[in-house]
């Protein structure tokens, strides 16, 4: 469950103005708005990212705003992947679980779980950089997803796709969020997106600046 | 339709544009191979070798080697962090440590030795209650049984007070060019900000780090006026290859000083090389 009430955020001249939405417990919902209406702002706020000046941020019927980033538990996946360079796939997936001291046998069992979802078996020894934009986009998701998350924040994850890619990695995140039950909140301004994988729909305003 | 033509004019101009840029560039390799051929041909192998087999030229080598290694792991040991934190961390006096890190570069090599010698035998401000004041070289020598000027830790500490300030550039150059987002997906994935650093941006920044011991190590073999005023250049103590150099031009022997400029040369190369390959393999 992620919600939020009155966030407001403010970088430098940008202001997002007070925003308020929930999204319930397993619900799949999309995030959408015109470039510049601060839908990326919201999602780095959300996993503590991004410093708030106003309003509350719950999860799981938490209020995690003033909490840092590693205890809010949300799997955050950035538009740029930001995958780690020198680490390979495996580790790129294993690394959450690192971080917590899981068991090798826990931390075999996860990474052969996700690699069978997102379909990275045979990828597993390969460096990041030589990974294709979908493969990529996969490792991604499941480092996000390695380490059981309250909720997936998804940051325009199909924008850099071809069409064949794009059809698919959406079929997949829709059976991701069937499978786990993970509560996704998904970034886009695409509305054929949108219609395909919304159970709720969030729509920013536009914002003009001059008014603020 | 328009007929294809071939502009020789232009050939000729791109012909006109790699004599200028070679030419400009040329000139400078040139003056520095010019520099190198006129010192091999004013000593010969057998000055060169006896110059290198007396063992206060031996002695200067070791501590030379001894002092630049220990300069430049130090240096980068704590380049490290100085250059992780001006990088990713905007605070109150970053600006004014961004440019106290810079006065080792442009303080004249003398003033440095100087403000040196200065620290470590001028009695603190308001030490005075315990009689003479607090001195620090007293201190390290009398207490701690450490004797720091006009010893070899002088040496590091002189060579160390301006390679860690040219280490410093380069890691901050290194940090800023790793992109902060991973460490930030790190984080959310449950990272300190310590576990952040270390398990993501220092293993990218291990290039960096080479070549920021390098540039130590090279500042560090070329440091001589800090060394001169707070080392001294007593042989068999202090005395490194740049002091050499200019102890055996003041008694006149210059075929020695050139010998051991040599060395310091093919010092110089033969650990580049070394580190540029280790970097090289890292990047493979």
């Amino acid at each position: 469950m992620i919600e939020v009430q009155n966030l407001t955020v403010r970088q430098g001249s940008f202001t997002l103005p007070k925003v308020s939405f929930r999204v319930q417990r397993g619900q799949y919902a999309v995030l959408m708005g015109k470039s510049g209406t601060g839908k990326t702002t919201i999602l780095e706020a959300i996993c503590g990212l991004r410093k708030i000046s106003g309003g509350s941020i719950r999860i799981d019927d938490v209020d995690v705003t003033h909490w840092s980033p590693p205890d809010r538990n949300t799997g955050y996946m950035p538009q740029d992947l930001a995958l780690f360079p020198t680490l390979n796939v495996r580790e790129n997936l294993e690394f959450a679980l690192d971080i917590r001291w899981s068991s090798r046998r826990k931390k075999a069992e996860k990474v052969a779980f996700l690699a069978n979802m997102l379909g990275l078996e045979h990828l597993l020894k390969r460096r990041v950089q030589g990974l294709s934009g979908g493969e990529a986009q996969r490792v991604a998701l499941g480092r996000a997803l390695s380490f059981e998350p309250s909720a997936l924040l998804l940051d325009e994850p199909l924008s850099a796709l071809d069409a064949i890619t794009h059809s698919s990695s959406q079929k997949l995140l829709k059976d991701i969020n069937r499978q786990t039950g993970v509560t996704v909140l998904h970034v886009t301004h695409n509305q054929d997106e949108a219609d395909a994988l919304a159970d709720v729909c969030i729509r920013l305003p536009e914002i003009n600046q001059s008014e603020l | 339709m328009k007929t294809l033509r071939q502009d020789h004019a232009r050939k000729v101009r791109d012909g006109i544009f790699f004599l200028v840029m070679g030419g400009l560039s040329s000139s400078f390799i040139l003056l520095i191979v010019l520099l190198l051929i006129a010192d091999i041909t004013f000593t010969s192998f057998a000055e060169f070798r006896t110059a290198l087999s007396k063992p206060e030229i031996q002695s200067a080598f070791k501590l030379t080697m001894a002092s630049c290694t220990i300069a430049a792991i130090m240096s980068v040991w704590v380049a490290t962090p100085l250059g992780y934190i001006l990088s990713r961390y905007r605070f109150i006096g970053h600006r004014l440590i961004d440019t106290i890190v810079d006065i080792p570069i442009v303080l004249p090599p003398l003033v440095l030795g100087l403000s040196l010698l200065i620290l470590f035998h001028q009695p603190f401000p308001f030490s005075n209650w315990t009689g003479k004041g607090f001195i620090l070289d007293e201190f390290l020598r009398e207490t701690l049984n450490f004797p720091v000027s006009l010893s070899w830790p002088a040496v590091i500490l002189a060579q160390f007070t301006v390679s860690c300030a040219f280490a410093v550039r380069t890691m901050r150059v290194t940090f800023d060019q790793i992109d902060p987002r991973a460490e930030n997906v790190a984080r959310t994935l449950g990272c300190s900000r310590a576990e952040a650093f270390l398990r993501i941006a220092l293993p990218q920044a291990t290039r960096g780090m080479i070549t920021a011991g390098t540039i130590a190590w090279a500042r560090a073999l070329g440091e001589f006026g800090p060394i001169l005023v707070f080392a001294g250049s007593t042989r068999f103590r202090t005395e490194v290859l740049s002091t050499s150099v200019f102890l055996e031009l003041s008694i006149g022997q210059l075929d020695a000083a050139v010998a051991v400029s040599l060395l310091m040369v093919a010092m110089a190369v033969i650990v580049l090389v070394i580190l540029r390959a280790i970097g090289a393999g890292l990047n493979g």
